[in-house]
């Protein structure tokens, strides 16, 4: 199993939940992050006071799938994502070693 | 041990004071029993509509600090430092009120010397619901309760401002320390200079009386005149006038800001960290209350419900407020390339700021004009001279209120001008408006400035010094790191 993180634009987010629905993966979990790559930030002025904010609002999904859904989920992301524009953001893949479902106990694959 | 002893015994101090209080005003009265009783005066001619008026811009003032100037300054600061300015403003309100009328209204508005009133009033010894206050027209008083209510207002909102000056890293100790004493040393003294008189009912009697003497009593009635006119402050004697409050409030807590701000230091990360406005929502809200309020003050100072003075500082509090944001506004647009709403805002008090002097005494186009100029001076000082000084007024007061009050004050005295659409000055003894003199009136503005800057200056920087020696000033760096909101009260503004 692995967990797929994938940094991505926050008006990115719908569009990446529905593209996931559809290749059959159903939970998520997702964080609201601040981060910057090649993609500047900006200025802000307050009275005369610049500030450069060079941290830029992202959101982060966590998805765990099975090692075999990855390259699926992988591009089911990159597909609803991107906007080819600097700032799409990054897909990190993350080894899982188990999986647990709270309500039931059942474990690894059957827990996702 | 030691902090538990001395909390009792200052909670022992408390009550003893409570006591004294409550006794004093009662032992005056058995002090008084035995003389004869003096005739019952006729009840007073109170005009219900000026005492209602009276009322509702006092009310008016109130909400320009709670919550007006509270919400415009939160606004402005970082979200872990919101709950302190917000408990600054609140506690300021609370202490001047009891000051106040403890002893607050006795030293600035009773006869002393010209510096300082006396203890006449203290614990509003002798006032009642019956006794009169003079206005500025005769035969017009005004309920005295209401006055000491509305001034009241004024001598609370003005360290308020101040607070502004080194919000973020000030101890609330220092603050709760600083208040009480600073408006007792400055804020009295400067309102009795600028605003104590006899009244217009007094020095109108005694010029009649001067006018009918004969060769026999007009030396001693001559002496009569001369005694009203100088019982009264010393900024006042000097000719200055001052609407609602350019220097006495304005300049006093601008430059008291000033001054605090250098002595205190700048924030922690000045310059290099990022330290926005965490709400322009809330310093809208704020803003626009202040500016809503400031109806109170500026209207509120005519004293009366009139189109004549009250009328006039009403038109003049919208014309130069809107200017004034305009100004900011576009010399802003101008210069960064951005029209920004934090400028509107700053623009919008600064006018209010400079109008406040000029409020009953300059016409409407003398206000645009004041606003115009005091929108882009107030920028340049509170974005170029700021930066290029480099002293941290974290909430810009020195930058609005001093320089806005310094322009306002001066420029008063070119617009009462009645050739420049003001209102002139009355002269009492004289029954009419006394002749302008540019050269007069601006030499007197000019001292009152200096006087103000001076006393409010140095007075504050002593001050300083010694709630530095007692308390401490400023919190540590981990203290203000954390933020003041969970370091000084143990509370979060937001929980989220």
């Amino acid at each position: 199993m692995k967990i797929v993180m994938a940094i991505i634009k926050p008006f990115k987010l719908d569009e990446v939940r529905d593209a996931l629905t559809a290749i059959g993966v159903h939970g998520m979990t997702v964080t609201e992050v601040k981060g910057y790559g090649r993609q500047k930030g900006h200025t802000e002025i307050y009275r005369g006071a610049e500030y450069a904010v060079s941290f830029l609002p992202k959101v982060k999904i966590e998805v765990a799938v099975a090692s075999d859904q990855v390259d699926k989920t992988v591009e089911a992301i990159t597909g609803a994502a991107k906007t080819g524009q600097i700032g799409d953001g990054k897909i990190f893949i993350l080894p899982l070693e188990t999986a647990v479902r709270i309500r039931t106990g059942e474990s690894d694959v059957a827990a996702l | 041990m030691q902090k538990t002893l001395t909390r009792a015994g200052l909670a022992a101090l408390a009550l003893a004071g409570v006591a004294l209080i409550l006794t004093v005003p009662g032992l005056a009265e058995e002090a008084a029993k035995p003389a004869a009783a003096p005739p019952t005066p006729p009840p007073p001619n109170f005009n219900k509509g000026d005492a209602a008026w009276m009322m509702t811009a006092t009310v008016l003032v109130l909400m320009m600090t709670i919550p007006g100037l509270a919400l415009f300054y939160a606004g402005l600061v970082r979200p872990k430092n919101a709950l302190s300015v917000l408990t600054h403003v609140f506690y300021t309100v609370c202490v001047v009120v009891v000051i106040w009328v403890l002893y607050g209204y006795s030293l600035a508005f009773t006869g002393g010397t010209s510096v300082i009133g006396g203890f006449d009033k203290i614990f509003l010894k002798g006032v009642t619901g019956e006794s009169p206050a003079a206005t500025f027209s005769v035969g017009v008083p005004l309920s005295e309760i209401i006055y000491i209510c509305f001034q009241m207002t004024f001598a609370a909102i003005t360290p308020a401002l101040i607070v502004g000056a080194f919000a973020e890293r000030i101890k609330f100790s220092a603050v709760a320390l600083f208040v009480p004493l600073w408006v007792t040393f400055i804020y009295f003294p400067i309102a009795h200079m600028v605003w104590y008189w006899a009244g217009p009912d007094a020095i109108t009697e005694a010029a009649k009386a001067l006018a009918g003497a004969t060769a026999a009593t007009k030396a001693e009635l001559q002496a009569k005149l001369d005694a009203v006119n100088a019982d009264s402050g010393l900024i006042f004697q000097w000719g200055a006038i001052d609407f609602a409050g350019g220097t006495v409030v304005h300049i006093n807590a601008g430059i008291a800001g000033l001054v605090g701000a250098i002595m205190i230091g700048r924030r922690t990360g000045y310059g290099k960290e990022l330290m926005p406005p965490h709400s322009l929502v809330m310093t809208l809200i704020g803003a626009s209350l202040l500016w809503v309020g400031w109806f109170g003050f500026n209207a509120g100072s005519a004293l009366e419900a009139s189109g004549a003075s009250a009328g006039i500082a009403m038109i003049n509090s919208f014309v130069a407020t809107a200017a004034a944001a305009l100004s900011w506004m576009f010399a802003e647009w101008l210069i960064k390339g951005k029209a920004s709403l934090l400028g509107a805002l700053s623009g919008c008090i600064a006018g209010l700021v400079a109008v406040t002097p000029a409020a009953g005494f300059a016409g409407p186009m003398g206000a645009l004009v004041l606003g115009l100029i005091a929108g882009v001076v107030c920028l340049v000082f509170c974005t170029t001279i700021k930066n290029m000084l480099g002293y941290d007024d974290a909430l810009d007061v020195f930058g609005v209120h001093c320089i806005g009050g310094i322009i306002g004050a001066i420029l008063t005295g070119i617009l009462v001008n009645p050739a420049l659409g003001g209102s002139g000055i009355m002269d009492y003894a004289a029954g009419k408006i006394a002749e302008y003199e540019l050269g007069t009136q601006l030499l007197a503005q000019t001292k009152a400035v200096l006087l103000t800057l001076v006393w409010s200056g140095v007075g504050s920087f002593i001050l300083y010094k010694v709630v530095d020696i007692l308390v401490g000033l400023r919190v540590s760096v981990e203290q203000e790191r954390e933020g003041l909101d969970l370091t000084e009260h143990g509370e979060r503004a937001y929980t989220m």
